[in-house]
Parts: C-alpha cells; structure tokens; sequence
C-alpha cells in the first residue's frame, strides 16, 4: 500500500528529465552530427581552397568572397533568386487565396478535384520539372501546338520557352508556382476551415457582402496562416536548386541561374569546392530572418 | 427573386470557372505525361499532328523500353532499398525524441521542440557540399549508403515535429494510469502509447518515404553511376542519350513513380497539415 | 402588425425524414421579449436563423414588418443577431467591431463615432472601445455583441442562447442586464434558450417547442399554469410535474402543491399515501420523492417540494393531498389537456 501511494506521488512530477535526456539524446546527436557539423563545415570551407579529388586544404582568407562577389554570374544569380521567389510568392498567394476559397464549402466531386490539384506538390520536383520541360519543349510543345492552332504565332514562329532568357525565367517562376499553389491552398483552407462558422454568418447579418467579408474579416483572422504558407514557400522556392537545374541548367547564359543552382554548379560540376560553399552561405541571411518570422509568428499565435 | 437566382447562377458559374481553370493548370501536365507515354514515335515527334488525340496506335513500346531496356526497375529497387532504411532509423530516432519533448521536459522541451524545428530550415543546398566530402571521407562515395546515412537529416527534424503535436494530443491520464498498475514510465511508453499511435506512426512512415522519393540534391551530388541512383534523379538524368530525351518512356516513368505517391498522401493529408500548421492555428 | 410573422413555416433537412421544423404559426407582439423555448433538438435554433436568413425553408414564408423577406439575404432583412459565441471580430477593436455594421451599410464616415458612442453608452462599454475581444471578459463581450447589433436600430433583435457561454455566477447578472437592456431599448426581441428558468424569467411570452412543431405559445404563467399538453407540463417547472396515469387518463399536479394532507385544511383536495424513498435537503426546501400507495395507483413514483419545518424518516408512509383545482387532467393517447374528470382515487 505505501508503495503504491509511493509510486502515486512520483507521478505527480510530470517531468522526468533523466528519462527524457535519454530518449532525445540520439536523434540530438544525429542531428548535431548531420547538419551542425557540415554548416560549420561549409563556413570553414568557404575559407579555404578545397577542390575536389584534392585532399588537401588551405586557408584562403576572403579570396572566395571576393572573386565571387565580383563575378556577374554571381550577381545574377542573386538576382534571380530574389525575382524568382518573390513572383512566385506573390502569384501563390494570390491564387491559393482564391482556389481555397473556392474549394471552402463541399460539393460534389470535391475529393476528386482535391486529389487532381495536389499532384504537383506530392509528384517529386524533378518528375514534375521534366514534364514541363516536354510541355515547353523548343519544337514539339503542346503550348506552342495551340497556340499556333490560334493563330497567334505562325507555324515555327513561335518562340523558344526555354530559350529566350525573360521566357525562360519566366517559366521556371511558373514551375515553381505550379509546385507551390497546392500546397499554399491546402494551407490556406485549413486556415479557413478554422474560423468559426458563426463569424461570417455575424459579418452577413451586419451587412457584409462576400467580398467585404472575404478582405475585411476572413483574410486578417488568417494572417498567421497566410504567414506560414508565405514562409514555407519562401524557404522551398529560394533554396531550390532542382527546377532550374532540370528546366534550363542555367541557361540561357546564365539568365536562370539562381544561387543554389550556381552553388551546386560552381562547387561540383566545376569541383571548386570552397567556392560553392561560399556561394551557398549566401543563403543563410535570408534563412536566419525567415526563422526569426517564423518564431513570431508561432509566438504571436501562442499569445492569442 | 430573380434578382436572387441571378445572383446565384453568376456565382456558381464563377466558382466553376476558378475550379476547372486550376485543375486544369495543376492535372495537365500528368495528363500530358499519360498520353506522351502510350504515343507512337512518329506520332510524339510529327509537328503537325494534334498532340490531343492519338493520330497513331496508342503503343505500349515505352512502356517496354522503360522496363527491360533502362535501369529504371532498378532504380525503383534503389530507392525502395533507401527508403526502407531511412524510415526505420527515423522512427527510432524520432519516436522517442519526440516523447521525451511532448511530455517530459518541461519548458526545456518547448525550447528543444523550436531549436528542431529551426534545423528544418537549413537547406540541403546548404549542406551539400561539406556533405560531399564528409561522404567521400567515409568512402561512401557513389553508395546508396551515403543516401541512407544523410536522409535522415531532413526527414527526422519534420517527423519529431509532426509526431510531437500528436502525442500531445494524448491524454496525460493514459499513461498515468499504466503507471498505477504497475508500468515504468518507459514501459508506458511501449506498451501503451505506441500503440495508440499507430496512425500517427504510420503517417511519419508515408511521409518519412514520400520525401525519401521526392529528394534531388543529395542523390545527385553523392550518386554517380546509373545503377546506383534513385528513382527521383535517374529519371531525369540518365533517360537521356546525349542529348535525345527519350520522352515517351521519360513521361511514362514520371507518371509510374508519381501516382502512387499521391495515393498515399493524399490519405493522410490532414495530418500533414496539421503537422505545418500547429503553431499558427489556433 | 406584427414585426416577425411565420406562416406554415418548415425546414426538412433530408428527405423521408422529419422536419426539423414542421408548419410553425406564430407572430410577435410589438416590442415583446418572445422566447423560444425547447430542448436540444427541438429546432428552436433552426427557426431563429431561419428568420435570420441563415438557413432556407423547405416551405412556408417569414414576414418581417409585413414583407416576405424569403428570398431576401440577411443583410436586406435589416435585423440584428448575438451568436452563441457572440461572434465578436477578434482582429477589430470594440470601436471597429462596433462600427463594422456601419460600414456594411455604407453609413457616412461622419456618423459612425456618434452612433458608435451612442451605443457604446447605453450598455455601458464607453472605456473598453480601444481594446481587442481577446481582452474582455464574458460579460464585457456580451455588452459588446449587444451594442454591435443596436448601433444600426434594427426592427428586431434575435438573441441565440447567449448565455449559454457563461458560468452560472455570470449568468444571473447578464440576464439581468438583458433584461434591463430590454426594457430600456423595446426593441422587438426574440430569444432562444434550452433553460426554461431562462424563459420564465425573461419572457414575455413563451413558444414552447418539441421536434419541430409548437406545443404552445403564451404568457410564462399560462404554459406553466394551464399547459397544453404533458411536455409542456413536465418541461417547463424544476422538479418537474408529477404524471399518474389513471386508466386513458393522466392525472398532473405539481410537487409545490402535493403537500402534508392536514396542511391543506379543509378545501377539495384529493389524499395519496406516499412511501418515503428519498428525502433531499436543499436549504431552502426539501425534495421528497417516493412512491405512491393505494390500489389504483399502487408503486407509481412521485415527488413533493416542501418549505423547512418538516423532516420525514426513509421508509415511513404518510397522508399527502393536492389540492382539486391545482389537478391537471390529459388525455392518455394524445398527451394534450382535458376537461377536469372525476375518477376514482384509490
């Protein structure tokens, strides 16, 4: 009986750090090992002259940032990546609002239709680039088809998606929007689903019509939802280097060129180790501030 | 009252327009991908004909050149291999981690749970690089090894992060009650938690191996020879001879490797939406 | 006229099944405090938003100040509604949550702070206008609702059990402001509740819904002194009335009025031998229950409200007696009022 009541009492601690230390410790470490160690990794190679196939290793100082900085592949290349995810952004947002706003209230066919709109995000990236990169193909798109079918263009007078450099960035912008509306307007819809039914229904008693309610009271109770889907799709669109990489390489002469595709170009491709990893640090500003968002976004939603 | 019904029949038809518009945008391309693959050569590759419908026999010839000519099965295998693996060492990394978090760590934990959520946003296209070289140190250069050791970087950060919101979920009193009759608080752990939380388990497991299928960059910076790569980067890479694409039996792999995945996804979307949103709805 | 009217009104949710709300008739007085009354279920709530324009009649009409508003959407109806939940904006200060529907009809931009004082002032929140719904109390955001739903002078208010939300100390204040508020404002009013004390209280007249379909409308004295039938006569009174069934008859009478025999004197009354089963001391009554003896009505449970002054012994029988006129009489098949019948007792 008195160990019983014993034991009772002990569980009233909720808290059991011993316990608790050891059964996070292991995935702590791998973690630790796995991205703490290659992140410093990176700085420390960014500093150094490592190439691939070489073992050896020497300090270089600023000699990487400087010839990169330097470099107009590298100017462009951050300049891309800035243009490509802000558009994108921007035009997510914009289309997942009114998709998910269309796909609030049930009807028929509606599983169907969720299945079909999330097939660009669950389909892996470079699957989905390569099929674009059939549909934008420079003689036998299916775009090109209909539209000179149109008229709009005369037969072989259409221009070259993938070729020309404002089409071409234009197209991996819309790859990447293609990839993203899904998941943005899933995002948005749980947003949606979560306002209680009675706000709205208190909005059309007042007076409200459905698009002052949709701007005046739906789209502001969402703003953290809003927030994390912007965040999210910030992050997959800025260090990607997959849609460029299969839809254009780069190309043409670099227009296409972001910051992870140039990383991953520099550092491998050209074995210049250390001047890809320099290239890639340029990532982490944008991330750091990212998470800083992120954190006030959870703080603020943890306030309400 | 017709001003009524006028007003209803605009919005309805607007409604489907803005449906069929984005299914239309999103579904195409998979629909291109199914026709391209059971399209005749000199039917794919004639301008003139309407790409919409078949001018030629639909074939299955593709179909035959992606199976017994290509390392595709292969490639399948590989990543079946890898995804296996990777999963099991997530769930015995993530599981437990994510307990000792949802439960036993107090304010630590809270602090713990955001310091994981941060390593999340470090991008593969970050590590990539030191990666390479770590890997080649190793020896695991061009292994499928060097996949299985690194996967788990990005899958067991989200899976502590989803299954952390679903043990919170579970009542306190489960476990406490496990204890007074007589269970260890690890015990509680195995014998009734774990249990209960198979569907939560069970959708780390669908995800842990859709982002398995899904990843580019580290495959294609490790891995280097055909036979050895995965379904996600050989696809694209080595479907090619020079530079002729062979885009029949290209789409007719894309379409093969993505459907299924979107099976099991779609099943357990909810819950990933959960996962990404826990901290912002409330 | 009457401000709301509903003719043959029916709301059919699945087809085959019953109706959630069956051919309902009733109008409202001007400026009255009309209460709809029920338990879960008995499409009370259903019959509001169909007023309101939340939901669509299967048949029927609504008419409010005169005019079939059927086809016309909330917003046109010119009523004003508190949710459940108040439904308060929780992004907008009181000042905007308050203006909104002033903004929703496009009041000019000059008058929205008078009126939003105005309103503000007769419920007293004049000092809670800059701040946020998250940071009021219940009763801060029930002030609020209410002054949300005034500020554009509605013909009506519909009020969907807003105290509901409140712990049971809060109520009792927050009713009587709504009373008060009510009294000082007459605007027409209508009021769902499940809690007939609610009701009683309030109300100046009740409509007294089961399933769908109204069992009786009328003053709080008429459906808890001459009920229609058996459920508005055991719904409505807390114990609720006491029903014996005598043959194809049900004899009503209710535990206030079945008494100690000698304590009734000497006027018509009707004598039970009740066996004490239990005896509940509530401090300012006793709630005795037990069973009924005598050959008729041998074993039939029963229950009596007694004032202090009285203790009775578990087990022990003694003579009760209610008196004739406080008996009610039903009929067994239908469950509806009677003629009083003479019977024999015992």
């Amino acid at each position: 009986m008195a160990v019983r009541r014993a034991k009772i009492k002990s569980m009233g601690a909720a808290q059991d750090p011993a316990l608790g230390t050891a059964m996070f410790a292991p995935a702590a470490l791998y973690i630790l090992l796995l991205i703490g160690v290659p992140f410093f990794l990176a700085m420390y190679y960014a500093f150094s002259d490592a190439r691939i196939g070489n073992t050896e290793l020497h300090f270089v100082g600023l000699e990487n940032f400087r010839s990169i900085l330097q470099s107009p592949s590298f100017r462009s290349a951050v300049k891309n990546s800035i243009v490509f995810t802000l558009a994108s952004q921007i035009i997510v947002i914009i289309c997942s609002t009114i998709l998910s706003t269309a796909l609030e209230n049930k009807f028929r066919g509606r599983g169907a239709i969720r299945y079909l709109i999330l097939l660009p995000w669950v389909a892996p990236i470079a699957l989905g680039a390569i099929a674009w990169k059939w549909i934008l193909d420079s003689i036998y798109s299916v775009i090109t088809w209909v539209l000179v079918w149109l008229h709009v263009f005369k037969p072989y007078g259409a221009p070259m998606w993938l070729g020309e450099p404002h089409l071409a960035m234009a197209s991996v912008i819309l790859v990447h929007c293609w990839r993203l509306i899904p998941f943005s307007t899933v995002i948005m819809l749980a947003g949606q689903t979560a306002i209680p039914k009675e706000i709205p229904e208190a909005a059309a008693i007042d007076g409200a019509g459905f698009w002052r309610t949709l701007f005046q009271i739906k789209i502001p109770m969402m703003t953290s939802i809003i927030s994390v889907a912007v965040l999210f799709g910030t992050i997959f669109t800025f260090t990607d280097m997959t849609v460029v990489y299969i839809l254009t390489a780069g190309g043409p002469y670099d227009s296409t060129q972001t910051l992870p595709s140039l990383a991953f170009a520099t550092g491998i491709q050209g074995s210049d180790l250390a001047a890809g990893a320099a290239i890639s640090l340029f990532l982490v500003p944008v991330l750091v501030v990212i998470a800083y968002l992120m954190l006030r976004v959870a703080h603020r939603a943890e306030a309400t | 009252m017709a001003k009524k019904r006028l007003r209803e029949f605009i919005a309805s038809v607007l409604h489907w327009f803005v449906l069929v518009f984005f299914t239309v945008l999103l579904a195409f391309p998979f629909y291109w991908m199914l026709i391209t693959a059971f399209k005749q050569n000199l039917d794919l590759y004639t301008v003139e004909n309407n790409p919409f419908i078949f001018n030629a026999k639909p074939t299955l010839e593709h179909l035959r050149l992606l199976l017994y000519e290509t390392r595709y099965v292969r490639w399948l295998g590989n990543t079946v291999f890898v995804g296996v693996l990777v999963v099991s060492i997530t769930l015995l990394l993530a599981v437990p981690a994510a307990y000792a978090l949802a439960r036993l760590t107090g304010r630590w934990g809270q602090r713990l749970g955001i310091g994981i959520f941060l390593t999340y946003l470090v991008p593969p296209t970050l590590l990539f690089i030191p990666l390479s070289r770590v890997v080649s140190a190793l020896g695991l250069q061009d292994t499928l090894w060097s996949l299985v050791l690194v996967y788990p970087s990005f899958t067991v950060p989200f899976s502590i992060w989803l299954l952390m919101g679903f043990f919170k979920a579970i009542p306190k009193e489960l476990e406490d009650a496990a204890m007074v009759d007589g269970l260890t608080r690890f015990g509680a752990f195995v014998k009734m938690v774990i249990p209960i939380s198979v569907s939560g388990i069970l959708t780390v497991v669908i995800f842990t191996f859709t982002l398995v299928t899904q990843e580019f960059v580290y495959a294609l910076t490790f891995i280097s020879s055909e036979s050895n790569q995965m379904v996600g980067v050989g696809i694209p890479i080595f479907l090619v001879r020079g530079d002729v694409y062979f885009w029949g039996s290209l789409m007719a792999a894309c379409l093969i490797t993505s459907l299924p995945i979107a099976l099991l996804y779609n099943i357990f979307l909810d819950r990933f939406i959960a996962g990404f949103t826990v901290g912002a709805v409330k | 006229m009457p401000v709301v009217e509903t003719r043959n009104l029916t709301k059919v949710f699945k087809e085959g099944q019953l109706g959630a709300i069956n051919d309902v008739n009733l109008e409202t007085r001007e400026g009255e405090f009309l209460v709809f009354l029920g338990p879960s279920g008995s499409g009370k709530t259903t019959l509001l938003r169909m007023i309101a324009g939340l939901e669509e009649p299967t048949a029927g009409e609504i008419l409010i100040g005169g005019r079939v508003v059927n086809d016309l959407s909330p917003r046109e109806r010119r009523i004003a509604m508190v949710f459940q939940s108040y439904a308060l904006y929780p992004h907008l200060t009181v000042y905007n949550n308050i203006a909104f529907p002033l903004k929703a009809q496009n009041v000019k931009k000059e008058l929205h702070k008078e009126k939003v004082e105005w309103a503000a002032s007769l419920l007293g929140i004049g000092a809670l206008l800059q701040r946020k719904p998250r940071e009021l109390s219940g009763g801060e955001r029930q002030r609020v609702a209410l002054a949300r739903a005034i500020v554009r002078e509605p013909s009506v208010f519909l009020l969907d059990e807003p105290l509901s939300n409140l712990d049971a100390k809060l109520r009792a204040s927050a009713r009587e402001e709504l009373e008060l508020f009510h009294r000082r404002v007459g605007t027409t009013t209508i009021y769902v509740t499940h809690d007939q004390v609610e009701a009683m209280a309030m109300g100046d007249r009740v409509v007294v819904l089961d399933q769908g379909v109204v069992r009786q409308i009328g003053k709080p004295r008429e459906v808890y002194d001459e009920p229609a039938d058996t459920f508005v006569a055991t719904f409505l009174g807390s114990p609720p009335m006491n029903l014996v069934e005598m043959g194809d008859v049900i004899v009503g009478f209710r535990p206030e009025h079945f008494r100690v025999a000698e304590t009734i004197g000497d006027s018509a009354k009707v004598t039970f031998d009740l066996h004490v089963e239990n005896v509940e001391y509530l401090g300012a009554e006793y709630i005795l229950s037990g069973s009924l003896a005598g050959r008729r009505v041998d074993g039939k449970k029963v229950i009596a409200r007694l004032l202090l002054g009285q203790s009775f012994e578990i087990g022990t029988t003694h003579q009760f007696a209610v008196p004739e006129h406080h008996l009610k009489f039903f009929d067994r098949s239908t469950g509806k009022r009677i003629e009083p019948r003479a019977l024999e007792w015992q």
